[in-house]
């Protein structure tokens, strides 16, 4: 190793922890005991490139064990992993939940992003840092979207050591945080939430599709998943085989629900024709575009569905192994994923021979750390490699070489859901829901100031003001003042743009993005020069630093957006919005990868469609 | 044996093999660059195995490291020869068609069972056999190697060994199967193809036997080829302690610092009527100088090209001003020439170079134009319709006969271990090498901070350090049979009781030359350097850390 940390030491505690990820050190090359007379001849190692994806689930486990990760813990995890400690320090502080100095043994992240701020968020943070004081405030962590937006303002609560837990919650207050903080008792919800997240589930739930399911089964139930037609789509595709399977993807038109639109079968196809072996799919559940949840509240009511549809994502594209990538935020969903995988393997649903039908599939769970930048697909490779969550410049493209390098499908939960459908009803039935450019059912995520906030499952097509009467309006009949369409990285519109048919065509000729299908609405009381500025700084904090356009253009964006709210422009204010639109046209043409790309749609929308800026500085 | 001084396999091989050796080389640390390459075979799924008695850091990277004893590397490769004949895993029909002298090397290894090569190597014979399986069965192998195969007496014989197996095995000639000396710097590849041997003209065209490539020099220089081998560096040595040598021009070059037993060197260059010195640092040969020419630098000052270990002969551009008086080398020895009668006028560096292409029948094909247009061009290019050679010896796989030429030769190689026994009076076995920051004799790389730098260290394994009652930092006293000095410890996990290693980066802090032995091979005049036998004395009992 090129650095050593010659003088950190492991806790028994941190050494067990990583022990119970790895297995016990073999070797004394490898952090075990130092058994010269045999090892001083021979060592047989690969272990550097053979285990360093353990990476993450390790640097997880140090986490959880101590609330950080100390120099000995750290010190440890490379003997074992055979990496050099600068470069496991240099993935350790790429992501947010890991923190190189030490922490209480417990923290709040109270998330502080557009939806939550809309409800109070900040008002609750200063209340808790006041009620704290100066000596415990570094209990209270601030957090980017943590895709509980139907539920501001949530909060992800950590305990570390013995008792080591993660709870997602919300609404939360200082009545609900106060005794957790304090380390009294506390009944804390585990596993699912109300079904409330989906509010079509507590209605008459006519012609749902995603969210069958959602709130009729036992989601940690096999036998229930199956009583309700589970695993039929993947003895169908077993019928069709592996081109008929894409076929009927072609056929279904299905276009991956992202944000990037592209063609599902179109993908599976490239995958499936790789000579290279061996193929892998990934199951993209890194969903961290402040606003969305949808993919959360499947994974935590269906979570079968997500490993079917993936099962016979890895069947058709000739994968033998697949990776569910969800972020680290998402404990609740985490928890049922791991339930779901550990009894479809029990049943035979996954592992060396699917259902007695010849083929092996195995899924691993890999947990996310708080990156944005890891919902990129080319970064959630890396990360998965247990690097830096950097994307890559493409070509090549991941359908040739993703993750280890091989060939990679990787579709986004929300899209694999929707294969079930394609299967069930088959392809071009499947094509006939929605419009002809933009087939099948859709799922929304309504937050912000509407009345009842939650995913929608619609067919595409309806209007954004169908969407929203769905959602029972813009709560308390306040008068409706922007909505941010797709995100952070989509735009806002108006009300006057209520009429857009929500497509992707329809959309792109408007100049907007559906996105991963953000519909964050903001009543008249709502400062949204101040929600601008969040985005911005969401931007800036998020991008990962590795190409100059985004690493600099983000933080000149919200510098410049800082002085225009605080009216202390340079020069004149429209000085100041046109060195914004230049910084925005820069990323936009330079950035390696979306989030730069994108960082600067909101802004820009915000400043030319909203005019937010049009009265002066704010 | 192939007639050629140089890697047979570009670095694009390496990404793309199968089995990746690095024999006596510590590629992580001495050639990052080429390291790069080795780790995208790895990456492409290619393995690799570490032969080295320390475990360095490319070891860690290794899916098997053999931490054979210093200087047993013949052994070892006879062993796993036999062990790939007797396992009936000899490439027949490379052997049969491209190689001669088979029956005289079979017979030579067939004493080198596995119990005697683990007994010589101190390798498990079941890990050797590992290893010879490994290499004979693979698609496609390459063989790397560096100091630690050449800074012995028996160095040629080393490489040669190595040669055997490649020819064994038909790992030689393929694309992804090669055997390549790893160079150190960015252009010793070309030093040698410009004919800065003693034996060569350039482009490796024999002095003594090759009286048409003399004739050629001839008729383009117009003067005549002295027809006989000129002294290596270390014949020079003896040379001038028989008092035949009294002046010596040294290009670039610190033998005050960087030879071993430096301690008799330093008194032969002090003995020398005149010591001319072209460098562009006061190194302590400098110092030493009765003449001191002030050179430029080769990558920021001066016009050219360089040849780096795939044979890839590159352009480099003048981006500086050299300093002061300091000289571009082709200046300098184009006026020492005029002052000795020869005036080649205003030479430039093209001009030199299209002069080579005149003699040099390999580099003939490369013009600067297509240098620059193909970024560069590997050797042999033969003329200008030639794209240059991504792999050497091709030809040993034609069909015909005729086209695949020379048959390459087997080498009976014996063993011999090292020459500086290992006694009750120098139990440790002292060996040499580089660390990642720093360069030869720190002449150009000590100037540069460091994080990773601390000064020249004796290290050794916890197991020595616990007998000998030392701790890092400490000093101890250093004795081999020429000399003795004093070092600190640095406790190193990599090193098993018995081995201790230093390196020569500090000579103005520790001159470790000192200690080492100048027994060199007489056929490469490599001195063992990775071999000497020391003794280590606690000095005092207040333990300073």
């Amino acid at each position: 190793m090129d650095l050593v940390l010659p003088d950190a030491l492991p806790s028994d505690d941190e050494r067990a922890a990583v022990d119970a990820v790895l297995g016990p050190a073999t070797s004394g090359w490898s952090g075990g005991e130092r058994a010269i007379e045999f090892e001083g001849r021979v060592a047989r190692g690969g272990d550097a490139h053979d285990r360093r994806h353990q990476l993450l689930p390790v640097l997880h486990a140090l986490q959880a064990r101590a609330g950080w990760i100390s120099p000995g813990g750290l010190r440890y995890a490379c003997e074992r992993l055979t990496v050099p400690p600068a470069e496991a320090y240099g993935v350790a502080t790429f992501y947010a939940m890991f923190s190189t100095e030490e922490r209480p043994a417990r923290v709040v992240h109270v998330c502080d992003d557009i939806a939550c701020r809309v409800a109070g968020a900040v008002n609750l943070i200063g209340d808790l840092e006041r009620e704290l004081g100066p000596e415990r405030e570094n209990q209270i962590l601030r957090s980017p979207c943590l895709g509980m937006c139907e539920r501001a303002p949530a909060a992800l609560m950590q305990t570390f050591g013995d008792d080591a837990s993660d709870t997602a919650m919300g609404p939360v207050s200082m009545e609900v945080l106060d005794p957790f903080l304090h380390s009294r008792p506390l009944t804390m919800m585990t596993g699912a939430e109300p079904v409330d997240a989906a509010p079509q589930a507590l209605g008459a739930r006519e012609g749902l599709r995603l969210l069958r399911r959602v709130g009729v089964v036992d989601p940690s139930s096999l036998d229930d998943y199956r009583a309700h037609g589970g695993y039929e789509a993947l003895r169908r595709a077993v019928e069709l085989g592996q081109e008929g399977v894409i076929r009927e993807m072609k056929d279904a038109k299905l276009l991956g629900r992202g944000g990037a639109a592209f063609p599902a079968g179109v993908k599976w196809e490239a995958v499936a024709k790789q000579s290279v072996r061996p193929h892998y799919f990934i199951c993209n559940a890194d969903e961290s575009e402040p606003g969305t949840f949808k993919d959360r509240v499947l994974m935590e009511h269906d979570p079968f569905a997500v490993l079917e549809s993936l099962t016979i994502a890895g069947y058709a594209t000739g994968s033998e192994k697949g990776f569910i990538y969800i972020r680290g935020e998402y404990p609740n969903a985490t928890s049922m994923l791991e339930g779901a995988i550990e009894k479809a393997y029990a049943h035979g649903f996954l592992g060396s021979d699917v259902m007695g039908e010849g083929f092996a599939f195995d899924v691993e769970l890999r947990r996310g750390a708080g990156a944005y930048i890891c919902g990129e697909e080319t970064s959630l490779f890396n990360s998965i490699e247990g690097k830096r969550g950097e994307p890559r410049n493409k070509p090549p493209f991941p359908v040739e070489r993703g993750v280890f390098g091989k060939p990679t499908g990787i579709n986004n939960v929300e899209t694999l859901v929707n294969v079930l459908e394609v299967l069930t009803l088959g392809g071009e039935a499947y094509a006939r829901i929605g419009t002809p450019d933009s087939t099948g059912p859709r799922l929304f995520c309504l937050s912000g100031c509407v009345e009842r906030p939650g995913a929608y499952e619609v067919e595409h097509g309806v209007t954004l003001r169908e969407l929203l009467e769905m959602a029972g309006g813009v709560r308390d009949g306040k008068a409706l003042k922007a909505i941010l369409l797709g995100g952070a990285a989509g735009s806002f519109v108006t009300p006057d743009d209520l009429d857009l048919r929500l497509t992707f065509e329809d959309s792109k000729a408007a100049g907007v993005t559906l996105g991963s299908g953000v519909v964050m609405v903001f009543d008249e009381e709502v400062d949204l020069a101040h929600i601008v500025l969040r985005i911005a700084a969401f931007f800036r904090d998020e991008s990962c630093g590795q190409c100059v356009p985004c690493r600099v253009g983000t933080v000149r964006q919200e510098e410049a957006l800082t002085r225009v709210i605080a009216g202390r422009t340079n020069g004149s204010l429209s000085d100041e919005l046109a060195l914004i639109g230049e910084i925005g046209q820069v990323m936009r043409d330079a950035s390696i990868c979306g989030l730069g790309q994108l960082a600067a749609n909101a802004v820009d929308s915000a400043i030319h469609r909203l005019k937010v800026f049009d009265g002066g500085a704010a | 044996v192939f007639g050629a001084g140089g890697g047979t396999s570009s670095y694009e091989e390496v990404e793309h093999t199968d089995l990746i050796v690095l024999w006596g080389s510590n590629a992580r640390e001495t050639h990052p660059i080429f390291f790069h390459h080795v780790l995208k075979g790895i990456r492409n799924g290619a393995k690799l195995v570490v032969v080295d008695p320390r475990r360095t850091t490319s070891a860690e990277w290794a899916d098997l490291w053999l931490g054979i004893d210093v200087g047993s590397d013949v052994a070892l490769s006879n062993a796993m020869a036999r062990e790939i004949i007797v396992s009936g895993l000899v490439n027949e029909t490379f052997v049969k068609r491209a190689t001669m002298r088979f029956k005289a090397y079979r017979d030579s290894v067939m004493d080198w069972t596995l119990e005697r090569g683990e007994q010589a190597t101190g390798i498990p014979a079941e890990v050797i056999r590992e290893f010879a399986q490994a290499y004979a069965k693979a698609d496609r192998a390459e063989i790397c190697w560096t100091l630690g195969i050449t800074e012995h007496h028996n160095a040629v014989d080393n490489v040669l060994s190595l040669i055997n197996l490649g020819l064994l095995s038909g790992h030689v000639g393929r694309y992804g199967s090669g055997l390549n000396p790893l160079r150190g710097q960015n252009n010793v590849q070309g030093g040698g193809d410009m004919g800065a041997i003693p034996n060569k003209l350039p482009g490796f065209q024999d002095i003594e036997n090759d009286p048409e490539a003399c004739a050629r020099y001839e008729e383009v220089c117009g003067v005549a080829v002295i027809p006989r081998y000129g002294k290596n560096l270390t014949q020079m040595f003896d040379a001038m302690e028989h008092g035949d040598l009294s002046a010596l021009y040294v290009i670039g070059e610190n033998p005050a610092s960087s030879e071993a037993d430096v301690g008799r060197a330093r008194k032969l260059l002090g003995n020398l009527d005149t010591l001319i010195v072209q460098d562009l640092f006061m190194t302590k040969t400098a110092t030493m100088a009765d003449v001191l020419l002030p050179a430029s630098n080769a990558a920021l000052e001066s016009d050219g090209t360089v040849t780096n270990s795939e044979r890839r002969v590159q352009r480099v551009r003048k981006v500086l001003e050299p300093p002061g008086n300091a000289k571009d080398d082709i200046w300098i020895i184009a006026q020492l020439a005029k002052r000795l009668g020869f005036d080649w006028g205003e030479v430039t560096p093209r001009a030199a170079w299209d002069e080579l292409r005149l003699i040099s029948p390999m580099h003939a094909g490369m013009t600067y134009e297509r240098l620059e247009a193909l970024g560069g061009i590997q050797w042999p290019c033969w003329d200008q319709d030639h794209e240059g050679t991504l792999f050497l010896h091709g030809r040993l796989w034609e069909e015909d006969k005729a086209k695949r030429g020379p048959k390459a030769p087997f080498s009976v190689t014996p063993f011999e271990p090292p020459v500086d026994e290992l006694t009750d009076e120098f139990p440790l076995r002292l060996t040499t090498g580089r660390r990642l920051d720093s360069y030869n004799t720190g002449v150009q790389t000590g100037g540069y901070t460091s994080p990773l730098r601390r000064g020249e260290t004796i290290d050794m394994s916890p197991e020595d350090a616990d007998r000998l009652g030392v701790v890092d930092d400490e000093v101890v006293r250093v004795t081999s049979r020429r000399g003795s000095l004093d070092v600190p410890v640095r406790v190193d996990r990599g090193l098993r009781p018995g081995l201790v290693f230093m390196t020569l980066h500090f000579p103005d802090q520790v001159d470790t030359n000192i200690l080492t032995i100048d027994a060199t091979d007489p056929k490469s005049g490599t001195a063992e350097f990775k071999a000497s036998a020391v003794r280590i004395e606690k000095i005092s009992e207040s333990v300073g850390a």
